[in-house]
């Protein structure tokens, strides 16, 4: 059923990684991102699968879970590949017909591949361990500072918890209008584009009515609640770091910095 | 003065047509006087469009009075100095269950209202565990408000407003769009709220059920306040309800309770006349 | 012409551990011209029944019959089939979209290929059934009351003639006036055009004054499928389903009014028991 997809697909469990502040795994996926572009030796790519393999681990997260996110990027991940295989210039290793595989395709194609996987699950990583709601927290706090050069990130933030929260509300209402609709013999299916498209409408009016009308409600129960937004509030949840994710910035730092040490001596 | 007290409250809006042009005056509250003792639990009836919910605004400082005045524990409403005060000691808690929830866990919802409020954070924890307590809710602390029924979901709405310590909680229809069950857990936590917490409640709704353990009961119609009374009262003036087009209930199990108690009545009553008929067919046997 | 369930099955989330099974072994014969009330508390499975009714939901297992033909055969006119059976779902209003309110009741004439005079004349005929004065007919369906809203969108199924009409809660949320005036509207258009008519409510009150016959839904089952009178019989184990409870008021005024000495201001079932003991001493 429509309502429950989960964004971002958290993965109920306990772990090491499930603990940890979510601002060191925001930070750390941003670092184990660029780590990939950093390093560009076989020995690096190793680094980085063990670091990244160690972590699956430890988050007790099963692999063909992450595997399952994998699916919906294959095709990209198959493009890829095959455009840098077929078009990059270089010494010849195999020809058949009119392609030519090179020496230099083949291996920015692997490292193409090896790159973007890793990316996926390395980022699906830190959406499988952290709830949207303690993301969009550490979002507010990391970018907390942006607040003095006038971003407003508690408003940015609130914005985000809200959409997570209604997002299957609003799936679920969207199933009901297209059924309510097709009740009454609309046809959401066949036709060409333009067709398609003018069918949206009895789908699309109702929704955006019903979102305005929900959203009016909100904001009204939001004010009789005292929210004025970011100023004088209080958390109930506030991010504090312990002991586990100083150490974890601690093997952070040394995966990162023996990323960039490979980079430059190897 | 009552911790609420009105004053010849009345509330106009202006209607427009579609290029802006003034097409009439409504005054959706007309000339209200209401006076709210603490702790009391009152209720207000009337159908929609009576002007009850428009009413209801007006204590949350959500609308402002056209004419007349609005207190809140003596706090003028209009007073912009006060309205944070006014809106933490007259909680409110409004129809749809869907949204007025902000929060993605229960217990986060719970805590927006002192969130917002600076208690600190230790505090908030005490005050989300009681209250969610208060409205038999604790063990669902954890849970997706998506995943809740329609009367858990108000409960929670309801625990939101309580951890906010208010003086007083004013609940606009909070079970018009439940069934049976959640209309039942609602009024039972709200009535426990009354008793227990002794925090002052008024509810407002078209069920005739729901008040009858009222305190005071106010019939609104047309933005005036056409009956008033303890819900005794009220009851007894069948006639006039009827008129305001307000709810008349059914009786099997009254029936089936007085077959009980020996009563020869024949099997399957469904309407008052049948019951009625046949009662008086005993009395004159 | 009828509807016929046999056996039908419904589960949800079928690959997933988490595989609810909505409807259980749903067996029913719906013939023309009945008034139908059906019954049920939130997740009792009675929405869940009444999308399969107009095909919306495919039965997991089991099979329905409109007019003997099986309407998950392949080659089934599934749109002529919803054009038979309207399915009117809750808080209707929801699903208004057009400019006027007499478009808006086009849409579903339209849809079914018509004539834009036969259009026309359906979408007028329709708003008569459900009382909305020519007045309304060109205002925005939104600048209308909430009672209003709902007629409108019931004239939206009703220009589609249905021979069965389907009301998914039309009531939910309408205060006691809005209530009363939308099931006297299916009333009355039930007796002028001996339209099949399936109401579901979660409320007895509702349905009890109307209908020939009730189904009771409870967890996916049929658990009750009679005349009113017969299932009301039933009252306790109903309140254990999570159904209906009444008021006692007017019992006592009218009993007043026939001469009986009682005490018209009881307000609890108690009360008036002992108040109707002490007077037929």
């Amino acid at each position: 059923m429509l309502r429950d997809i989960t964004l971002g697909q958290y993965y109920q469990t306990d772990s090491v990684i499930h603990k940890l502040d979510p601002r060191v795994k925001l930070v750390a996926t941003i670092a184990f991102i660029i780590s990939l572009f950093v390093v560009d030796s076989w020995i690096g790519y190793a680094v980085a699968a063990v670091f990244l393999a160690i972590m699956i681990k430890l988050s007790k997260v099963p692999f063909r879970f992450m595997v399952k996110g994998m699916k919906a990027i294959v095709m990209i991940l198959m493009i890829t590949v095959v455009f840098n295989l077929f078009l990059t210039p270089g010494e010849p290793l195999v020809t058949f017909w009119k392609l030519t595989i090179t020496k230099e395709g083949a291996r920015i194609a692997v490292m193409m591949a090896v790159r973007l996987s890793f990316l996926i699950v390395g980022s699906s990583l830190m959406t499988l361990t952290t709830t949207p709601n303690s993301l969009t927290d550490g979002m507010e706090k990391l970018m907390g500072p942006l607040k003095y050069v006038k971003v407003p990130v508690h408003e940015v933030a609130m914005m985000m918890s809200i959409a997570l929260r209604f997002i299957p509300i609003l799936l679920e209402e969207t199933d009901k209008i297209m059924k309510a609709q097709i009740a009454r013999g609309a046809d959401f299916e066949s036709g060409n584009l333009i067709k398609k498209a003018k069918a949206m409408v009895p789908l699309l009016v109702p929704l955006f009515i019903s979102a305005f009308r929900r959203a009016n409600d909100l904001a009204m129960a939001m004010e009789a609640r005292c929210y004025r937004g970011g100023e004088h509030r209080t958390k109930m949840k506030p991010l504090q770091y312990h002991a586990a994710d100083r150490v974890a910035y601690l093997v952070l730092f040394l995966y990162f910095s023996g990323c960039v040490a490979m980079r430059v001596w190897l | 003065m009552g911790i609420i007290k009105t004053d010849k409250l009345t509330f106009e809006y202006i209607r427009r047509d579609e290029e802006g042009n003034v097409e009439g005056i409504t005054r959706a509250v007309d000339e209200v006087d209401l006076d709210v003792k603490q702790g009391d639990f009152i209720a207000i009836l009337g159908h929609n469009g009576s002007g009850k919910s428009t009413l209801a605004k007006h204590i949350n400082a959500i609308l402002y009075p056209t004419e007349g005045t609005v207190w809140v524990d003596g706090m003028d409403t209009q007073d912009e100095a006060r309205l944070w005060d006014i809106r933490r000691e007259a909680g409110m808690v409004f129809q749809n269950p869907d949204n007025q929830i902000i929060g993605q866990v229960v217990e986060e919802d719970v805590g927006f209202g002192p969130e917002n409020m600076g208690v600190p954070t230790k505090e908030i924890w005490e005050r989300v565990e009681e209250s969610l307590k208060a409205v038999g809710m604790y063990e669902y602390r954890k849970h997706s408000p998506n995943k809740l029924s329609g009367g858990q979901k108000q409960r929670v709405s309801i625990a939101g407003v309580i951890a906010m310590h208010p003086k007083c909680i004013i609940l606009d229809e909070p079970t018009a769009m439940l069934d049976p069950n959640g209309r039942r857990e609602v009024i039972r936590a709200v009535r426990a709220l009354n008793d227990v917490e002794g925090i002052t409640v008024v509810l407002i709704t078209h069920y005739m059920e729901e008040i009858v353990h009222a305190d005071m009961v106010y019939v609104m119609d047309r933005g005036q306040i056409a009956m008033e009374g303890t819900p005794r009262e009220i009851f007894s003036r069948v006639e006039e309800l009827q008129e305001l087009r307000l709810d008349v209930p059914q009786v099997t199990l009254l029936a089936h309770e007085l077959k009980k108690k020996g009563v020869n009545l024949p099997d399957g009553i469904l309407t008052i006349e049948e019951l009625v008929s046949a009662l008086v067919g005993l009395k004159g046997a | 012409m009828s509807l016929i369930l046999d056996h039908v099955n419904y589960s949800y989330g079928d690959d997933t551990a988490l595989a609810v099974h909505a409807l259980k072994d749903v067996s029913l014969v719906i013939p023309d011209g009945q008034f139908i009330g059906l019954i049920g508390h939130t997740g009792s499975g009675k929405s869940t029944l009444v999308q399969h009714l107009n095909g919306l939901l495919k039965p997991t297992s089991g099979a329905i019959y409109y007019n003997g033909e099986d309407i998950h055969e392949k080659d089934y006119d599934k749109k002529k089939l919803r054009s038979k059976v309207g399915l009117v779902f809750q808080y209707p209003e929801h699903q208004l979209f057009e400019i006027d309110v007499f478009k808006d009741v086009c849409f579903g004439p339209k849809n079914l290929g018509l004539s834009q005079k036969e259009t026309e004349l359906r979408a007028y005929a329709a708003l008569k059934q459900v009382g909305i004065e020519d007045d309304y007919f060109y205002q925005s369906p939104f600048d209308l009351s909430g009672g209003q809203k709902r007629r409108v969108a019931i004239a939206g199924v009703l220009a589609m003639k249905p021979e069965i009409l389907v009301l998914d809660e039309p009531t939910a949320g309408l205060d006691p006036k809005g209530r009363d005036e939308i099931l006297d509207q299916i009333a009355k258009l039930r007796e002028e055009t001996g339209i099949t008519v399936i109401l579901v409510s979660h409320s007895m009150e509702d349905v009890a004054r109307y209908v020939d016959r009730i189904i009771v839904m409870n967890r996916g089952s049929v658990l009750y499928d009679d005349e009113p009178r017969e299932v009301f019989q039933h009252y306790r184990e109903l309140e254990q389903v999570g159904l209906a409870a009444p008021q006692v008021t007017y019992i006592m005024q009218a009993l007043a009014k026939k001469g009986m000495k009682v005490d018209t201001a009881a307000t609890t079932i108690g009360e008036a028991v002992g108040e109707i003991l002490k007077a037929l001493k």
